[in-house]
């Protein structure tokens, strides 16, 4: 393998590393405040790329009613993002507090959120698909592809973007929930969920936080994914999510950095393993990978083992 | 008369099973039933089998298994290559090792031998799973779900993606003996044989000690129960069972391909066992059957059937959590069937 290559290797794996660690953010954020792995939350990216793909069109002035003027390029892109986030937060809120708010408030098992989680996963899946039909979607191209060529390295502008905002949102969200009161208040119901409300924190505000932060990363993910990827499916954020469950546990649940880690490690192995061996042991290797990383350290590289005490 | 009627009342469940077998054999073998409905109720079969072992670790140990359909493939491969292999002439394996009427002795082994392997399975999962938290097994599990099929498409020799037959030419050979519904027969035979395997295995010393585990593991491992050891074989049992209903599916069908055992195939286990409810052997009983036939029913709504299906349960998690029966058996809902199906202990309990 030459340098170019590799290098070029290295950025692919960024890139594939942050679609997961965005997607991993969400996992990893509601099943620190809940307890609760939202297995819906890979069908969340997928309604994100959607509405993304609606409100770009629209905004381009592909249906018959369009807006009154035109929107310059940059407007359009920041438009898509802001309004993409802010639906894809509404339909995740939605989620909880049709489905998850009514179970938590019963008292019951944390088994049965997990397999309501499910059932939503399955009906966002299979709602797009008897809604919109099963024709694949084009992304339109909202940020024109650059190439660019260094010493025999070629990469576009796509891969760049995508790279700096994950690192972006990183940062963000580090900020929010180590330096905000929001922040320690999701920190503290992870850490005590008993004496929490006593304190005064309103716990659902807080989970309802958790799930606009998750569901708007997710909306980012997708959207990016969308630019980079311009096929949109109903199914595509099944295995994306799967996956991205497992970069967050591996990372250590719950964790911001974990999520992170644990997305760049899973990216790297995928983009790797397919350049040694035949891609379709890409997945075998890859899942072989995190349960060894899993067995070697089972609460995850950032995770820290808590004791249950009598 | 009365003593000879409740002596007899604790043998009305068996022989009420026993009358439902000869039935449904029976009708088959008589070409009363289609074959579509035979097929049916074939897969009915295989999912009491799916559901009920599920529900030995997810609702028994209240652990979270969520890679059910892994060890369903593990078993149905296993059985598979080993009947092709030995029955039938392969262009893989070469000429058969022997006659092909021997299948009508040797089947049922090969099944067993299906489900050890995928009960190893199930210990090689168990060994890394049980060392930390409850989620911790859910994790795992999911990944492997992903290993194993993946591995088996990268095992060309066996067919890789494209799938694996045979498995209906050792059904025709065990036909050319016998013109009997040879697969309905052991189908069913085998789901007895699970339903009372984990029955006695949940009333028996260390099914309780399972359930000791759910309630409290701490207090569990305090009143001299080895968890440890207790999952693990409860593990095993229920990924053995699991892989003895991946053998069976396989030779139902006559082709198995590694898409068949994704994830979707171990949500449908754990939806059943969650609407039957946790904890209760004849939820997961009454749960597949239900399932099942809805599937079926919905199928003319085709595209619109997995839209309706996860709703249902959606509503049904909203309104009646613990899923039909939850740890609670059907006669404790219908007090009518305890009077019937009396057990062994109260008609002791009579004398």
């Amino acid at each position: 393998m030459t340098l170019s290559i590799f290098i070029q290797n290295v950025m692919n794996a960024l890139q594939w590393g942050s679609f997961y660690a965005l997607i991993a953010l969400g996992y990893s954020m509601v099943y620190g405040v809940l307890l609760l792995i939202n297995f819906a939350h890979g069908d969340i990216f997928m309604v994100g790329a959607y509405i993304g793909f609606f409100i770009s069109t629209f905004l381009l002035g592909a249906y018959g009613f369009q807006l009154p003027w035109k929107l310059s390029g940059g407007l359009v892109i920041f438009l898509t993002f802001l309004l993409t986030m802010a639906l894809t937060a509404g339909v995740g809120v939605a989620i909880e507090r049709v489905a998850y708010r009514p179970l938590r408030r019963k008292g019951v098992s944390r088994l049965y959120l997990v397999i309501t989680a499910l059932m939503v996963g399955l009906l966002l899946e299979n709602g797009n698909l008897a809604l919109l039909g099963a024709s694949r979607r084009n992304f339109p191209e909202l940020i024109p592809k650059v190439l660019y060529s260094v010493g025999g390295v070629n990469f576009s502008n796509t891969k760049i973007i995508v790279i700096i905002v994950t690192l972006l949102v990183f940062v963000f969200l580090q900020t929010v929930v180590l330096k905000t009161k929001w922040g320690m208040a999701m920190r503290a119901i992870s850490y005590d969920r008993m004496a929490v409300p006593l304190m005064g924190v309103p716990v659902d505000t807080i989970i309802v936080m958790t799930f606009v932060l998750g569901s708007s990363m997710a909306a980012v993910a997708g959207i990016l994914f969308a630019v980079s990827y311009p096929v949109l499916e109903p199914y595509m954020g099944a295995l994306v999510g799967w996956k991205a469950f497992i970069a967050a546990v591996v990372g250590g649940i719950g964790e911001i950095r974990g999520a992170i880690a644990g997305g760049f490690i899973l990216g790297f192995t995928e983009i790797f393993v397919a350049t040694v061996f035949p891609s379709t042991f890409r997945d075998l290797i890859a899942f072989g990978v995190l349960l060894l990383i899993l067995t070697l350290r089972p609460n995850g590289i950032f995770g820290i083992a808590r004791r249950t005490k009598v | 008369m009365l003593v000879w009627f409740c002596r007899m009342k604790q043998y009305s469940l068996t022989l009420s099973a026993f009358l439902f077998f000869v039935l449904v054999v029976g009708l088959s073998w008589a070409g009363t039933l289609s074959s579509y409905i035979q097929l049916v109720l074939m897969f009915v079969g295989v999912n009491i089998m799916m559901s009920s072992s599920l529900n030995l670790v997810n609702g028994y140990m209240g652990e979270f298994s969520c890679g059910h359909a892994g060890f369903m493939a593990v078993g149905a491969y296993a059985a598979s290559l080993v009947t092709v292999w030995c029955f039938t002439a392969e262009s893989v394996f070469g000429p058969n090792l022997l006659p092909p009427a021997w299948a009508v002795v040797l089947f049922p082994f090969i099944l067993l031998f299906g489900g050890v392997i995928a009960a190893l399975a199930g210990l090689l999962v168990a060994i890394p799973s049980f060392r930390t938290r409850g989620d911790y097994l859910a994790i795992i599990t999911l990944a492997v779900n992903y290993i194993v099929k993946s591995a088996i498409e990268n095992i060309q020799p066996i067919g890789g993606a494209r799938g694996f037959m045979g498995m209906a030419r050792v059904v025709n050979g065990m036909k050319e003996v016998a013109d009997i519904p040879w697969m309905m027969i052991w189908t069913w035979a085998f789901v007895f044989l699970t339903v009372l395997l984990i029955k006695r295995f949940v009333s028996s010393t260390y099914g309780k000690g399972i359930i000791a585990i759910r309630e409290d593991e701490i207090a569990a491992e305090i009143m001299g129960v080895n968890t440890r050891r207790a999952k693990m074989v409860a593990f095993m049992l229920s990924s053995g069972l699991a892989g003895l209903a991946g053998g069976l599916f396989a030779h139902i069908l006559g082709y198995i391909n590694p898409g068949s055992f994704g994830i979707m195939k171990s949500t449908e286990a754990l939806v059943m066992v969650y609407l039957g409810g946790m904890g209760s052997l004849s939820g997961s009983v009454l749960s597949a059957v239900l399932f099942t036939l809805l599937l079926e029913i919905l199928r003319p709504l085709q595209l619109y059937k997995w839209v309706v299906v996860p709703f249902i349960l959606i509503l049904l998690m909203l309104f009646r959590t613990e899923g039909l029966l939850g740890h609670r058996e059907l006669t404790d809902v219908f007090p009518i069937l305890k009077r019937i199906f009396g057990s062994r202990e109260e008609v002791h309990a009579a004398f």
